[in-house]
């Protein structure tokens, strides 16, 4: 009961990670990678010794390009431009030897035109919103059969708003790591934000499932479920705080197994996906959260108002 | 039980016979090694834009057939191993931009520069005369003529597809309707052919497509008018491809360039260490966690587990699925989430044997339970996977949402199956 009694702190506590988020993306807004806002990448690397950052600066600015960032990475550095040729980037890749002081070796180098990117930014939200509107017609069809005390389609509503929540906070974070550290948004994180909203999905059905079953065996029992606490609250305020508690450790462990398996990811996994697996560590980390502690609680909350 | 005892064993023993498969597949010449999406293999990624508005609607899909047909010849020309070449729609649904594309995959290849100019080269339809020397030659069996003619057998003539009008299929009536080629040239064309087919009759005419000997008939007698027949031995497939071939010899349309991406195979090979180890890691962390907590039922959930990792590999192998870094990550993922079926059927066998069943009667009443849960939180992963996939915008992201995508469909049949087997094998009936 415990968890459905002290609903407003979690609301409180969510509210503010909610705000905090919303803050961080409207002032600092997300960095978009080439994926989304077009242009070139160019990662090289150096055997032996590597020029400063601002050599390379300099090379790229004797080169005439303009608007270039320069990042460090491990052996060599990060270079992203507006969209160049070839022939231009091999030119770049030459005049980092800076006359043969360095050796600079091309590890990738990837282009995209401006409309590809802006279509990649239209199809990711596009899947958001389709993953979004699919989830909650297949909780209502899911849960079609439980119309007592509140409608199935409450259960979608309540699901799609813990999931605007798993969603929105490690949008958030990853606008604050980008104001502060660079981060960059690309396709994989759109792809990341859409893992966490099919898996924290998972744990909020968990519980709803225990519900549903709990609401038939008191309505075929006759029974009113025994109360706990003897305060106030009425019988579905109970059952739904006995089904997190039944379900709880469940919960917890399926969560626990994906993201040991999405942290070990994170520490050994290649180089490449290291931002993808932080935004699925954080997401479905958050996912977790919402699921018991608010997804649960909101139906207790809107049956309440429905009440008064 | 014994029914079980007897699933159990053909269940572990198909694992094993599946595992050596796996393992057995990846000796350096196997064919079902697995696929190598670039980010991991290294090599070169191209997408070019097909500027369509001189082609008519329907003929548009027919050209991008072609196109992408004269681009693979060309690749294969240059010995890549295992191109993949696909034309695309651009443009999301709903709007009216169906840009049409094509997607150039070229593994190995980081010479960039090279690549594109051969892939944007206007090729070249050209015939050829065999020349008389040659011809002498081949008849007495001490050559044979190459499709390349890199030994230069065959001496120019002047006549090249830019003179053509048209190809077409015709049907020969004198041979029960067999399929031969039509070919009309254009005023120019038309003199020349004549003029050639005038002066060496009796000649072998090659007609080279991207340098490659495409037919090479005899020179029967001469033939004014500008009209000409092929007649090889053509299935009607294989005209109607020569046709498209010569109709469409040049490129069909303009291509422009509007991505690349280039892979160094150091990198690759990095990207690849490191997913495996994750994977090894990854395992090993979620088993020893389900020994810990489940006991013994963690033991059966481990074994499962290895029979969903095991049944996985093998369809990579099969269908192949192309792995990419992300679409590793995504199976990883799964390696997590399909134990989580095994959780819920154990904890609900907990709570039955609680209310006071029999290990045998809770076993069952917790697979029978916990399934409408397994059910419907397996659904909206099946959901997201599906539309991931339709909506990716880069071959990385399809590649994760097929792996995501049979990692959860196979983790509802081994959780349900091989776990729900041995678990039953494994427990007396009391």
């Amino acid at each position: 009961m415990t968890i459905v009694k002290y609903r407003k702190i979690f609301y409180t506590f969510s509210t503010i990670l909610i705000l905090a988020s919303i803050f961080s993306i409207f002032f600092w807004g997300l960095n978009p990678s080439i994926d989304f806002a077009g242009g070139s990448l160019l990662d090289v690397s150096f055997t032996g010794d590597k020029p400063t950052n601002d050599e390379v600066s300099q090379v790229l600015k004797d080169l005439e390009f303009k608007d270039a960032s320069v990042r460090s990475s491990g052996e060599g550095y990060i270079i992203r431009l507006k969209e160049i040729s070839q022939t231009e980037k091999d030119s770049i890749v030459a005049s980092l030897s800076l006359g043969g002081q360095y050796t600079p070796t091309e590890k990738t180098f990837s282009t995209i035109g401006p409309v590809l990117g802006k279509e990649a930014l239209q199809k990711s939200l596009i899947s958001i919103f389709l993953v979004l509107l699919a989830i909650v017609l297949f909780i209502a069809f899911a849960f079609r059969k439980v119309s007592r005390p509140i409608s199935s389609w409450v259960y979608g509503i309540v699901t799609i708003l813990a999931l605007l929540h798993d969603v929105l906070v490690p949008t958030g974070i990853f606008a604050i790591l980008g104001h502060f550290y660079g981060f960059e948004v690309d396709t994989l994180f759109v792809t990341a934000l859409l893992v966490i909203l099919g898996f924290s999905v998972h744990d909020t059905i968990v519980v709803f499932d225990r519900v549903r079953e709990n609401l038939q065996k008191y309505e075929s029992s006759g029974k009113k479920p025994a109360r706990h606490d003897g305060e106030s609250g009425g019988d579905f305020e109970t059952i739904v705080g006995e089904s997190i508690n039944e379900t709880f450790v469940r919960s917890i462990n399926t969560s626990l197994t994906v993201l040991l398996a999405v942290l070990v990811l994170y520490i050994f996994g290649p180089e490449t996906i290291k931002n993808f697996t932080l935004a699925l560590l954080i997401g479905i980390f958050i996912g977790t959260y919402s699921s018991i502690f608010i997804g649960s609680t909101l139906l207790v909350t809107i049956n309440n108002w429905k009440n008064k | 039980m014994a029914k079980y005892r007897f699933w159990a064993i053909i269940i572990v023993a198909i694992a094993v016979v599946l595992g050596f498969f796996v393992w057995n597949t990846q000796k350096a010449d196997s064919a079902r090694k697995f696929k190598l999406g670039l980010d991991l293999s290294g090599g070169t990624h191209l997408v070019y834009k097909a500027d369509t508005s001189q082609i008519q609607s329907g003929d548009i899909s027919s050209a991008m057939e072609s196109l992408r047909d004269t681009i693979e010849r060309r690749i294969n020309l240059f010995g890549v191993s295992e191109p993949i070449i696909q034309v695309e729609q651009g443009g999301v649904f709903g709007s009216d931009n169906t840009e049409q594309r094509l997607i150039v995959e070229l593994p190995g290849v980081t010479d960039v520069n090279e690549a594109i100019k051969r892939i944007g080269e206007t090729p070249i339809l050209e015939f050829k005369l065999l020349s008389k020397e040659s011809e002498a030659k081949i008849n007495a069996g001490d050559e044979t003529i190459d499709a390349t003619d890199s030994k230069g057998m065959f001496l120019e003539t002047g006549l090249t597809g830019r003179m053509l009008q048209k190809a077409s299929i015709q049907f020969d009536q004198n041979f029960a309707g067999k399929p031969i080629i039509g070919l009309k040239f254009n005023e120019e064309g038309s003199q020349l052919f004549a003029k050639i087919t005038r002066e060496n009759v009796g000649s072998v005419l090659g007609i080279f497509l991207d340098g490659n000997l495409v037919e090479a008939p005899y020179i029967r007698e001469e033939i004014s008018g500008g009209e000409a027949v092929i007649t090889g031995d053509f299935t009607a497939d294989g005209a109607k491809q020569v046709v498209r071939d010569l109709n469409y010899g040049a490129l069909p349309m303009p291509i422009s360039l509007i991505s690349t991406e280039t892979i160094g195979a150091t990198l690759g090979d990095k990207a690849v260490d490191d997913s495996v180890k994750a994977g090894l890691y990854a395992f090993a962390v979620v088993a020893l966690f389900l020994i810990i907590w489940y006991r013994f039922q963690g033991f059966v959930a481990v074994l499962a587990l290895a029979i969903y990792t095991i049944i996985n590999l093998v369809l990579f192998k099969l269908i192949p699925v192309t792995l990419t870094a992300a679409g590793i990550a995504g199976f990883i993922l799964s390696i997590g989430m399909a134990v989580d079926a095994n959780i819920l059927i154990f904890e609900r066998t907990k709570e039955e044997l609680k209310k006071g069943k029999n290990r045998y009667d809770a076993l069952k009443e917790g697979f029978h339970r916990a399934w409408s849960s397994i059910r419907d939180s397996n659904s909206s992963s099946i959901i997201t996977a599906v539309i991931l996939y339709y909506f990716a915008s880069t071959p990385v992201i399809k590649g994760f949402a097929l792996v995501f995508l049979i990692g959860v469909l196979v983790s509802m049949f081994s959780a349900i199956t091989a776990s729900r087997t041995i678990l039953f094998a494994l427990s007396k009936e009391e």
